[in-house]
């Protein structure tokens, strides 16, 4: 009888090109995804030793982070942007690797556009120099960040140096209420766990309320798995992937498709399997979730209060809890409902897809975005704003107030012009609230795409539900 | 390749907050970069200037005494957040060659080693002590040894630690050498396991 295994370990024996003894595994690369900010000093660190891109059928690059949002025409924010952006479409003709440039009608964030194009499947290891790279793990594909050495050594040899991470399960019982959703859960689980709560481990994401989620809150959920300090998240492919992927462009067509949906059939966690630690939450207890401090871990239901330092632990933490409170701009114990809101952003990787904009379209269709309050939409692909144009989404935002913007990082990393002037309040579908990320003194509060529309039409954090009337 | 890290000897500067990420480390606004120069200027920028871009004097990496100081000490979870290599860039182009924590995430410590800037994950008793010590002395060291895998409060034997790093990337750090060399020594098997994959 074989040792039964998790779901990562079972990715992770099959990508071990070879493990010698003291040094960490040589593990393959299936898919290596590529963009502007984090590729320069990897592509001239290949030219000054001669190199050339193994695989560049295995790697594919857009361009995001530092992206105009407003219409094409327009000038990139500022010479140096325009200079990466340059560089990257020079690296990636002088390289012959697929470049989804700013004019391609597959132009998205690299987390939003990979998904989208089939390129990420089941099973598959797919890293990229970004942190959120752990969203395509909702595929059960092992997928996480890397730094810019390491883009290089996939770049040369298609491989890198790992050593193997603990596994944690976070199993997720009982089933989400109505207004509450994926953004929820995770915030609720970091809230519990901690930003360093997962450090050092894999997460696979498992129990009811994971199976019933769409592949869009399965993306969101393992999206923010780095907020907890994990190496990648994963959820075991099932029926709901497989009708997901089926006819993408880079998917398997015809009988290789009935092949390729046999063997992810086995990537599952196999009874009785170990994990190094284990974590549950019940959904059914869940509420709408933001954050009131600066990291994605100082996070309360929508109906709580923001913390007060004194009751801290520790003196450690009361003093982390006292500066994030004063750069927060948030008194203790006040409750989180009601506090002013001047600008609204949604996108990100963790929030930019038609769930996530239908969501939304649902607080605001028949109202308007509140007086004072700027309302940002902004798609995580072309091919999402397309459909959400078809569907009739952008209506609804224009016709509420907000702006409807083109495809990118744009205000969740701050790098092309859309930030926030300091002091000023937002709240945000995107992934991080560190002090500064969405523009330098700029106050985050980060909630679901429900709650940031509930915000928007308020001018105040707002508990979504209470806007819901009787819908489902 | 980086500068070999054998043993240091030196001041050190502390910063008292744990979850330092890398946004702080290195504003996201410093990354329209396609090189690697000049990224120490940008280290800590928003915590080290004003909003009016004057200089924060009280900012522990702005005082006098933080000339010269090659360490940093710094709480739990030091370098979560983004993947972004400029992060220990930005460490070693302002100077520093090792970062005293509680703990690390992840991905700034394999970064971090890439770059010859050592991560070394001390235990409570002994930060307390290096944090205690520097505030009483201006002028305090630290000692590391990474070949012995010691840290210390320089000149005692008493506040030291065993610190615990990768054997693998600890000889790549005290050769200064990286790891590309030994993937490309090992294409051969990649190409065997590329001829067996499926996907």
């Amino acid at each position: 009888m074989t040792t039964p295994t998790t779901l990562f370990e079972k990715v992770w024996a099959d990508h071990v090109v070879r493990q010698d003894e003291g040094a960490p595994a040589v593990l393959y690369v299936d898919v290596h995804l590529v963009h502007e900010v984090t590729s320069p000093q990897a592509f001239d660190g290949l030219r000054a030793r001669g190199l050339r891109v193994r695989r560049p059928d295995r790697t594919v690059a857009t361009m995001d982070h530092s992206t105009p949002t407003l219409p094409r025409a327009l000038a990139v924010v500022d010479p140096q942007a325009d200079a990466q952006l340059r560089k990257l479409r020079e690296n990636c003709a002088e390289f012959g690797v697929q470049l989804y440039a700013l004019e391609s009608a597959q132009q998205g964030i690299v987390h939003v556009i990979g998904p989208e194009l089939g390129l990420t499947q089941p099973g598959r290891t797919i890293v990229c120099g970004d942190s959120h790279t752990s969203t395509h793990g909702a595929f059960g594909a092992l997928a996480f960040g890397i730094g810019t050495s390491e883009v290089e050594h996939v770049l040369a040899t298609q491989c890198l140096l790992q050593r193997k991470p603990k596994t944690l399960e976070v199993r997720v019982g009982g089933k989400l209420g109505p207004g509450v959703g994926a953004k929820d859960l995770i915030l609720a689980l970091i809230a519990k766990i901690g930003t360093g709560g997962a450090t050092g481990h894999v997460i696979e994401y498992r129990g009811p309320a994971i199976e019933a989620l769409d592949m869009e809150g399965r993306m969101t959920v393992c999206n923010m798995s780095i907020e907890a300090g994990a190496r990648a998240g994963m959820i075991a492919p099932d029926a709901t992937t497989f009708a997901w992927l089926e006819g993408r462009p880079m998917a398997p067509s015809g009988n290789a498709w009935h092949e390729a949906v046999a063997r992810w059939r086995a990537l599952r966690t196999d009874d009785g399997a170990l994990f190094d630690a284990s974590v549950s939450l019940d959904a059914s207890a869940l509420e709408p979730m933001v954050t009131y401090g600066t990291n994605p871990g100082m996070g309360i239901p929508v109906t709580g209060t923001v913390p007060r330092p004194d009751e801290a632990p520790d003196a450690s933490s009361r003093a982390a809890l006292a500066k994030a409170l004063e750069y927060m701009g948030l008194a203790p114990g006040a409750p989180i409902a009601g506090q002013r809101v001047n600008v609204v952003f949604v996108g990100s990787c963790t929030n930019s897809r038609m769930g996530d904009l239908r969501t939304a379209a649902r607080i605001m269709r028949g109202r308007r975005v509140a007086p004072g309050v700027r309302m940002l939409v902004v798609p995580g692909s072309k091919d999402v704003k397309r459909r959400a144009e078809a569907e009739g989404l952008d209506r609804v935002f224009r016709d509420a107030g907000a702006e409807w913007r083109e495809s990118g990082c744009s205000m969740c990393i701050a790098m092309n012009g859309d930030q926030l002037a300091p002091g000023e309040v937002a709240v945000s579908t995107s992934n991080r609230n560190f002090e500064g990320r969405q523009g330098r003194g700029g106050r985050t509060l980060l909630a679901s795409p429900l709650t940031a529309a509930a915000a928007a039409v308020t001018g105040r954090v707002t508990d979504p539900r209470t806007l819901m009337g009787d819908a489902p | 390749m980086s500068e070999p890290f054998t043993t240091l000897d030196s001041p050190y500067v502390v910063l008292r907050a744990d979850n330092v990420d890398t946004d702080q480390i290195i504003p996201a606004r410093f990354l329209k970069v396609t090189d690697k120069a000049g990224l120490g200027d940008a280290l800590f920028a928003d915590w080290r200037c004003r909003p009016d871009g004057t200089p924060d004097p009280d900012f522990p990496l702005n005082r006098p005494e933080a000339k010269g100081a090659h360490v940093l000490v710094a709480g739990a979870n030091f370098g979560c957040g983004s993947s972004r290599e400029h992060a220990p860039w930005a460490l070693v182009g302002r100077g520093f060659r090792a970062v005293v924590a509680l703990s690390f995430a992840d991905i700034f410590r394999q970064n971090a080693m890439k770059n010859g800037l050592l991560p070394v994950e001390v235990p409570l008793g002994l930060h307390e002590v290096l944090v205690a010590e520097r505030a009483r002395d201006p002028a305090a060291r630290i000692a590391i040894d990474l070949a012995a895998q010691t840290v210390a409060l320089a000149g005692s034997t008493a506040a030291s630690a065993r610190f615990e790093i990768d054997p693998f990337a600890k000889e790549c750090l005290l050769h200064g050498v990286d790891e590309l060399g030994y993937l490309l020594a090992r294409l051969p098997d990649i190409e065997r396991h590329e001829a067996t994959r499926i996907s």
